[in-house]
């Protein structure tokens, strides 16, 4: 019992890492429809910006840890907006072949630059939280697993705070849904995307500075966490931000309790075992756990 | 009566396909003005190019003032609300958010009371789901979200569009209402010209992109020629 | 029009490989060796990618999956390796089509986020499994030699072997895509609902363009293998997967004839343009050219530059030019075409 408890609390910090990376991506999608690839290294480029903050001085001297943290959430936030409107804005009429293709070509771009400007080498990267645990009853609860978490959870919420009561992020909600009619009521969509791309790449800042400390600094370090994104996007239905959420969640705790109860699963085939769950869950149920069968008029 | 919308000479294509050959037309301040003519005269199109949704030449005068090459949201904010055809509704969200998108544009705290007056059944109806309510209902609300905007003139893209004649009437109905208690102006296209023309003052019929007749209600109603060759009744 | 160019430009191809040994030097022709494998795999990604529409960031792995195919059936049982080739393709082609049943029902871009799983997933599998795969430290194949009593540079006969097959594959593209399957194939690109209402099973197609994609991807791998005589996991890195779209798009998707520039490209970039690029920016700009991740810079600055100015690839450019030269047509900018090439 006490390694279930164990497996969960890991899952769900690691999966607390996946959910806020799979909620960017659904921002984007719902908005643009379009599949931002370069999500995952913009978020390896933020947490590099953080890196930089955090070691080197700047203004006379190094930020500690939380100034850096919401410092690094603005600029990539600009970043984000700025990606948005020199990069993807003037292919607006292209195909969505040459969009995606931009965001591959971004994805290339950063990772260059990120090897480039701070050489590929691994980096240490700091936690906020304390190493220790607490023991609850026999049950070890690491405190870092439960800051990710809480952090995590907590910009999720705030995000969705946002959307959920603020009149420009009714207008962004809006604009996702029909965006000619927007339009029409004076909503200026154009700029909504861009914002969208800031939101997202905000929250994939939060990612990789949450996964930084364990997984070390280093350019690619969020390949495969781009992937388990996706793969708890997908799992929660393609178009739910809650689905995304709760897929990413999920899919952090059945991976963990696939490596711990069932021995052949080692780290080496977590992003394997992942995909095939990806692909049989799809072969079920095409429209995801949590999503609505699309009706497609045919 | 004083001049609202002036359109001069203007065309409109879609890609090579040229929609609008040089249309003129005027709306005066609260005339209810139809748009008639068969599929594919160019009605919609007109509105689209008065909306800038669509690529224009020709002068779109509003209010005095030059319609320049802006698109829709800047038209909006001039003062123009264009109820597109399939009315535009944001299916996903609720009525009450629906609403809310329609004060966008607003400052401050918006008043609904206004528009709960014309359209009570709404306050009933906040939570649902916009997409699931009737084709009327949607057609009602849309119009509710324009009033919000405060135009100074409503143009209407084909409003009973899959509606029941009696719903029709009704959405006309709040439609006189609106531009008789508030002074709007209403540029209404509509493919069912019996129905328009008993609530226009003027009426323009199109025909393949051009202005093939023009004059008032109550004359293209008499005019038993243009009612067979235009008006299909 | 179309078609005679077409075989105009296959005939040139052909006079262009039967002469390029004799003018080149073993290094050379052992690049252009390469060039022909990539032209292999980038016309089965282009049959995915630009016929059907659908993006793929995998590819690079079913490249992986021939190579390994190969590379054990020659180690491990013995065979002829080019016996191998036929069985390499066909284990890629299912291994492309396993993915492509379930998967190809997830919409464009989120099939393309999926793809991008294969070769990180590919490369977990390798090391997981090491017994059979050689593991971290990949598996040495025998070294390449000309065979059948033929007395040639080892270098020119894997020329002459991946041009025979690189031409013949090219020629069953073009069969394949000129008829009924390549006018389905394009309805869904196109427009899905369109094609479901003629009838097209869209899901069914798109898992055989991925199984057909594949084939081509893992004949390419097992040549791969074959010249460079050695294969590890880092062979078929994501990187590759990457490029070997970058030489669709920059060929021009869609285009059967523009996969020969999208191969030079993905040849020479790697080890003459990119650092040359390199060496002129460093010039300008004092900065360590050799650094890491400079070259990735260089390819994805000049994809997007591609994108914004020739989203149509060289083939959109020669049409644009062979169009404005044979008639006077107004340029147009047009997206990704179909090309009956």
């Amino acid at each position: 019992m006490q390694q279930f408890f164990e497996a969960l609390m890991t899952g769900l910090a690691v999966g607390a890492i996946y959910a806020p990376l799979a909620l960017a991506l659904v921002l984007i999608y719902k908005a643009t429809e379009v599949i931002n690839f370069a999500q995952g290294e913009m978020a390896m480029f933020t947490t590099y910006i953080a890196y930089a903050l955090l070691t080197h001085p700047h203004f006379g001297h190094t930020f500690s840890y939380w100034p850096a943290f919401f410092a690094t959430l603005v600029i990539a936030f600009v970043f984000g907006v700025g990606l948005q409107r020199v990069v993807i804005r003037p292919l607006e009429r292209a195909s969505v072949l040459t969009v995606v293709m931009a965001t591959i070509a971004l994805l290339v771009i950063l990772n260059g630059l990120a090897a480039w400007i701070w050489s590929p080498e691994l980096k240490f990267f700091p936690s906020p939280f304390p190493t220790s645990s607490w023991v609850v009853d026999g049950v070890r609860i690491s405190k870092q697993d439960t800051g990710t978490f809480g952090v995590t959870i907590a910009c999720v919420v705030v995000l969705w705070l946002f959307f959920r009561f603020t009149k420009l992020g009714l207008a962004m909600r809006a604009g996702a849904v029909n965006p000619d009619a927007a339009r029409l009521l004076g909503v200026r969509t154009s700029w909504l995307l861009a914002l969208g791309w800031g939101f997202a790449a905000m929250l994939g800042a939060v990612s990789g500075m949450m996964t930084a400390p364990t997984n070390l600094l280093s350019p690619s370090m969020m390949q495969a966490v781009l992937i388990f994104a996706f793969a708890g996007a997908i799992l929660g239905g393609l178009e739910s931000p809650v689905g995304a959420v709760a897929g990413g969640l999920g899919l952090g705790v059945l991976l963990s309790m696939l490596g711990t109860y069932v021995h052949p699963v080692t780290t080496e085939l977590q992003l394997p075992v992942a995909l095939a769950i990806l692909l049989i869950v799809l072969l079920v149920r095409p429209a995801g756990v949590f999503g609505r069968a699309v009706v497609r008029r045919v | 009566m004083a001049v609202l919308l002036e359109l001069n000479d203007v065309s409109a294509r879609y890609g090579q396909v040229q929609a609008l050959h040089g249309i003129s037309l005027t709306v005066g301040e609260g005339e209810v003005v139809a748009l008639l003519g068969a599929n594919g005269a160019g009605k919609t199109t007109t509105l689209r190019a008065v909306s800038g949704t669509v690529r224009r030449s020709g002068d779109v005068t509003f209010a005095g003032k030059r319609l320049g090459r802006a698109g829709p949201e800047s038209v909006a904010r001039s003062g123009i609300a264009h109820v597109p055809e399939g009315r535009g509704i944001f299916a996903e969200l609720t009525v009450w958010e629906n609403l809310r998108m329609g004060a966008y544009l607003r400052r401050g705290r918006p008043d609904f009371s206004a528009v709960l007056a014309y359209f009570p059944w709404l306050e009933a109806r906040r939570t649902q789901q916009a997409g699931t309510l009737s084709g009327g209902e949607q057609q009602m609300l849309a119009l509710a979200r324009a009033f919000l905007l405060r135009p100074r003139l409503l143009m209407l893209d084909e409003p009973s569009l899959g509606l029941a004649p009696l719903v029709t009437r009704e959405v006309f109905r709040v439609v006189v209402d609106l531009n008789e208690k508030e002074g709007l102006a209403v540029l209404v296209v509509e493919q069912n010209a019996a129905v328009a023309l008993q609530a226009a003052g003027r009426a323009y019929v199109l025909e393949t992109g051009t202005v093939a007749v023009e004059g008032s209600a109550d004359e293209l109603r008499a005019n038993d020629a243009v009612r067979t060759a235009y008006l299909g009744y | 029009m179309k078609p005679r160019l077409g075989y105009l430009g296959f005939a040139l191809l052909v006079v262009a490989v039967v002469v390029a040994p004799s003018i080149s030097s073993h290094y050379r022709t052992f690049q252009l060796a390469f060039v022909g494998i990539y032209l292999i795999a980038l016309i089965g990604l282009n049959i995915l990618t630009g016929l059907t529409g659908q993006i793929s960031l995998g590819h690079g792995a079913f490249m992986g999956v021939g190579a390994y195919t190969t590379t054990i059936l020659v180690v491990d049982h013995g065979w002829r390796d080019l016996w191998t080739l036929p069985v390499a393709g066909l284990v890629a082609g299912l291994a492309g089509l396993a993915f492509g049943v379930p998967a190809t029902r997830f919409a464009g871009p989120y099939l393309a986020l999926a793809t991008f799983a294969i070769p990180l997933s590919f490369i977990g599998l390798l090391k997981r499994f090491p017994h059979f795969t050689g593991g971290t430290g990949g598996r040495q194949l025998p070294s390449l030699h000309s065979q059948f009593g033929i007395k040639a540079n080892s270098s020119v006969w894997i020329y002459w072997v991946s041009w025979l097959v690189a031409l013949a594959m090219l020629l069953v593209a073009y069969a394949l895509v000129r008829g009924r399957f390549g006018r389905a194939l394009r309805s869904v690109r196109d427009s899905e609902i369109a094609a479901t209402a003629n009838g097209i099973s869209t899901a069914g197609i798109k898992a055989i363009a991925f199984g057909i994609s594949a084939f081509y991807c893992g004949l390419a791998g097992g040549l791969f293998a074959m010249a460079v005589t050695f294969v590890n996991p880092d062979t078929f890195p994501i990187d590759l997967s990457i490029l070997l779209l970058v030489g669709v798009v920059l060929g021009g998707a869609g285009s059967l004839g523009g996969m020969l520039f999208g191969a030079l490209f993905v040849e020479f970039i790697r080890i003459t343009w990119g650092p040359a690029l390199l060496d002129v920016f460093s010039r300008i700009h004092h900065v360590d050219a050799r650094a890491a991740g400079s070259s990735l810079v260089v390819y994805g600055v000049v994809l997007l530059l591609v994108l914004y100015a020739a989203p149509a690839g060289a083939a959109g450019l020669v049409r644009r030019i062979v169009a404005a030269a044979s008639s006077f047509k107004p340029k147009r900018r047009s997206a990704p075409t179909v090309d009956q090439t």
